[in-house]
């Protein structure tokens, strides 16, 4: 094995870096399809009292939620290919616009589940408790999924303000943008279309069997 | 090559119309809901979730423009999540 | 990340165990990026986590040496089998081979200068400290160490008033450090191999490992989010696995075991790498049947995910579903005896070089055999009624865990231990270990084979008069293999700063790892080789080319 020739050593690409972020993503997938193992199951055991559970929740704030992260899901993706074309105050416009979707959404989560929280409705609770299997089970999928979701939305806002920072410096010398800034976005964004996919599941799966 | 993938732009055009289809199927699948449609309630849902997702993951995602790996992985992740589903139904639905 | 325009450039030729690089003395450990170096950081915590679950083995042994209460009461044997479980599984045998000889040796073995992500390498040792760390505190913490074994079982995991959600946590905080190594291997074959090292030429050891982590990446998180439930169940009364809730508790063992089971390959696979790479090199020969060994490794890794209802035959899950998993269980077998045909072809009329890494991979090949042959019988519907919650299933168990995978990388140890530290151990002595651990492993394992299949149940402190024979036989074995594996370690690490110096290939191996000086420079390679041959191509390395 001395047949060593001179071997010109690359950079580490953007691909390695995409990579770890699907192969990330892939896991949280499998996180929540934890979850969906049991709704499935719980849903067809159960599919009347689901229904009947299902009531509870407000169509119009879930229907809402959904085209607010489906939004948020376009101007992520509209920074990124304007930071990469060198707009960069488009770019970071428009992700402040998603960070600030994404806080919508959680204000609007928070208005959900103080409602409910204010109806009794919570897991352990007696107004719970006094339901039928079914509807327990419901609610507490609900609070569960949701806020399990919910959590990935803060943690997302957050990894999304981080970049504000990164995005916002100066590019190298001679450079139209930051390639490192780029890749970082990319993967934050792959992050946060992520997280809108489990919602768009999330949605139907909880506000639309009524 | 790699670095040639990694930085096709798109064009603010796709994504818009992306969006836009998404829209639409977000509304269908709020009047669909509204219609009775018995066993096949669940089933149009989960199609209509799984269009919206393909989408996103095709177009915002870069999907459609990724390595042919990177598709294979995920429908790899999605057969292996069907599959779960499957075969714990099968122990719950027998007993 | 290191960016070289020229190869060579800056190339620092010091060992990586003497390298001062940003940080000097002890912040030049804790924070180091050197996948070598983190993989000593692994071998030395988990090595120590793992002498300690011995000694609450010792323990467990020594209870079961009379009838009655011996040394502890029924609770506390009940939280000695907990942690012996959680120590064993999550800290020592999952991370194991991949955090210890899968960072040292994997990207020298492609031709790498390093992981992919090498910070992220770090942080997964941190994550994995961070967990014993909560485990620690699990153990000591106001209301008892848990008591629910290391399976979790709902609803009594809900229940029970013992630290359970302080060992959740810690076994998710490991899970996480899992998920970070088998994202950091995948990326680092994609992506890192050298010029030539095309996948059919990468070490077999390699194999094991990638397949290890797509494992370690599709798997772990259905426990994580499993685990997390039950954490809800205590915290936030969320009744998901409880049936006065609505709930199945049958459920909570379809997801528990559905990362639990693919978790045993993430276990078995490395081992059965290292296995690969050593047997080539004591045979002088190239391995027989390299593809078939390396889609073996996949063939494992896929069919294994299919097959965790064999945990749950009498848990009241369908009987249908029980035939299902009866007929994979006996497919998966198959890969796995493909391999040790392999090996052995490998040897047939190869020149037998009976050096400590032959001999312990000889025996994990005997004791792995019998575990694989007790596991299918597990798999035996109308056996498993019989067997299930016995010694027997123990004995199957420690036979495919410690005689394959602890002896796996006891053989690794004996095999790379040299290249690592530039020093050879006692021969005799690691033969001597060897000879006595088998004899005590044996005696202590076998028995349980035996006394399960005529009764005694698992998880008991207390046995009834006709197993007394048999209990006393078996701590006497505890007693001899632990004998012998103090004798093993004490050479081993006795090497380490007072062993006879060896060069770059004692063992005369043909792998990349053999062509860079002992210990590795703190760099790996001068320059990045091509690699224009199979790994195993002896001829080549005799040459001289």
């Amino acid at each position: 094995m001395n047949n060593t020739m001179e071997v010109v050593e690359s950079h580490h690409t953007d691909e390695g870096a995409k990579l770890g972020m699907w192969l990330f993503l892939f896991t949280e997938l499998l996180l929540f399809g934890g979850m969906f193992i049991l709704y499935s199951i719980y849903r067809a055991k159960h599919s009347q009292e689901f229904f009947l559970a299902a009531s509870e929740l407000n169509t119009f704030i879930g229907t809402f939620n959904t085209l607010v992260l489906l939004t948020s899901s376009l101007t992520v993706a509209l920074s990124i290919e304007a930071y990469r074309r060198a707009h960069k105050k488009a770019a970071i416009w428009l992700l402040i616009a998603t960070i600030l979707m994404g806080l919508t959404f959680m204000v609007n989560k928070y208005i959900e589940w103080t409602a409910k929280i204010h109806h009794g409705i919570y897991p352990g609770s007696a107004e719970l408790l006094s339901m039928s299997d079914g509807e327990m089970l419901f609610f507490n999928l609900y609070y569960v999924m949701t806020g399990l979701h919910g959590l990935h939305v803060v943690i997302g806002v957050g990894v999304l303000s981080f970049m504000l920072y990164f995005i916002s410096k100066k590019p190298p010398e001679g450079e139209k943008f930051d390639k490192s800034a780029a890749i970082k976005l990319e993967n934050s964004g792959l992050y946060w279309h992520l997280v809108d996919i489990i919602w768009i599941f999330l949605f139907p799966l909880f506000y639309l069997i009524s | 090559m790699s670095e040639h993938e990694s930085e096709h732009l798109l064009g603010y055009g796709i994504f818009m119309v992306v969006w836009l289809a998404l829209i639409v199927l977000t509304g269908l699948t709020v009047v669909v809901a509204g219609v009775d449609l018995k066993a096949m309630t669940v089933t149009t849902a989960l199609l209509i979730a799984s269009i919206k997702t393909i989408l996103v993951l095709m177009y915002f995602m870069h999907l459609k423009y990724e390595p042919k790996f990177f598709r294979i992985m995920v429908i790899i992740v999605v057969i292996a999540l069907v599959t779960f589903i499957f075969i714990t139904f099968l122990d719950v639905f027998f007993r | 990340m290191l960016n070289h325009a020229v190869a060579g450039a800056g190339y620092v030729d010091e060992n990586y165990l003497e390298y001062q690089g940003k940080h000097k003395g002890i912040l030049g450990w804790l924070l180091t990026t050197d996948h070598k170096r983190i993989g000593l950081l692994y071998m030395w915590s988990i090595l120590s986590v793992f002498l300690v679950a011995v000694g609450i083995g010792f323990v467990m042994r020594l209870e079961q040496l009379t009838m009655g209460e011996t040394v502890v009461d029924a609770q506390t044997y009940n939280s000695l089998f907990t942690l012996h479980g959680i120590i064993m599984v999550f800290m020592f045998i999952i991370p194991g081979i991949p955090a210890v000889f899968g960072n040292f040796i994997m990207p020298i073995q492609i031709g790498a200068r390093d992981v992919y992500f090498p910070r992220i390498n770090l942080l997964s040792w941190y994550c994995w400290l961070a967990g014993a760390v909560l485990a620690v505190i699990a153990v000591f913490a106001g209301s008892g160490s848990p008591d629910t074994g290391w399976t979790f079982y709902a609803p009594f995991s809900s229940r029970t008033g013992t630290n359970v959600v302080l060992a959740l946590f810690a076994a998710f905080i490991l899970g996480f450090s899992s998920i970070l190594t088998g994202l950091n291997f995948v990326t680092t074959v994609h992506r890192m191999r050298a010029p030539g090292m095309t996948w059919f030429r990468l070490p077999l050891f390699v194999w094991g490992l990638y397949a290890t982590a797509w494992i370690q990446i599709l798997a772990t998180p259905i426990v994580g989010i499993t685990l997390l439930m039950v954490v809800a169940e205590r915290v936030f009364n969320v009744g998901i696995f409880d049936a006065a809730k609505g709930g199945d508790p049958i459920l909570y063992q379809h997801l528990f075991w559905i990362y639990s089971h693919p978790a045993v390959y993430i276990m078995i696979l490395p081992g059965m790498g290292v296995i690969s790479d050593i047997i080539p090199t004591f045979a002088k020969r190239t391995i027989f049947g390299y593809k078939a060994i390396a889609y073996s490794s996949l063939a494992i890794a896929i069919s294994g995910s299919l097959v965790w209802g064999h945990h749950m035959f009498v848990s009241g899950q369908s009987y249908l579903v029980g035939v299902i998993f009866s007929a994979i269980t006996f497919l998966v077998a198959i890969p796995s005896a493909i391999k040790v045909f392999n090996w052995v072809a490998t040897l047939y009329k190869g020149s037998i070089d009976p050096q400590p890494p032959l001999l312990y991979s000889l025996t994990f090949i005997f004791l792995f055999m019998i575990g694989g042959f007790t596991g299918v019988m597990n798999g035996v519907l109308n056996v498993n009624v019989h067997v299930h919650d016995t010694y027997f299933v123990v004995a199957h168990f420690h036979y495919v865990m410690f005689g394959g995978t602890g002896f796996a990388l006891f053989a690794a140890m004996h095999y790379w231990f040299p290249k690592m530290f530039g020093r050879i151990f006692n021969k005799k002595i690691a033969h001597i270990a060897l000879a006595i651990m088998f004899v005590g492993f044996n005696m202590l394992y076998f028995t349980m084979l035996t006394m399960g299949y005529q009764g005694m149940p698992r998880r008991y402190y207390d046995h009834l008069p006709q197993f007394h024979t048999s209990h006393v036989v078996a701590t006497v074995g505890s007693w001899v293999l632990i004998a012998g594996l103090l004798l093993m370690f004490w050479n081993l690490f006795r090497s380490i700063k007072k062993g006879e110096k060896v060069g770059d290939n004692p063992w005369g191996g043909a792998t990349l790892e053999w062509q860079i000086p002992s210990p590795p420079p703190h760099e790996n390679f001068e320059k990045i080789p091509y690699v224009d041959h199979e790994p195993y191509e002896f001829q080549k390395v005799e040459a001289g080319t």
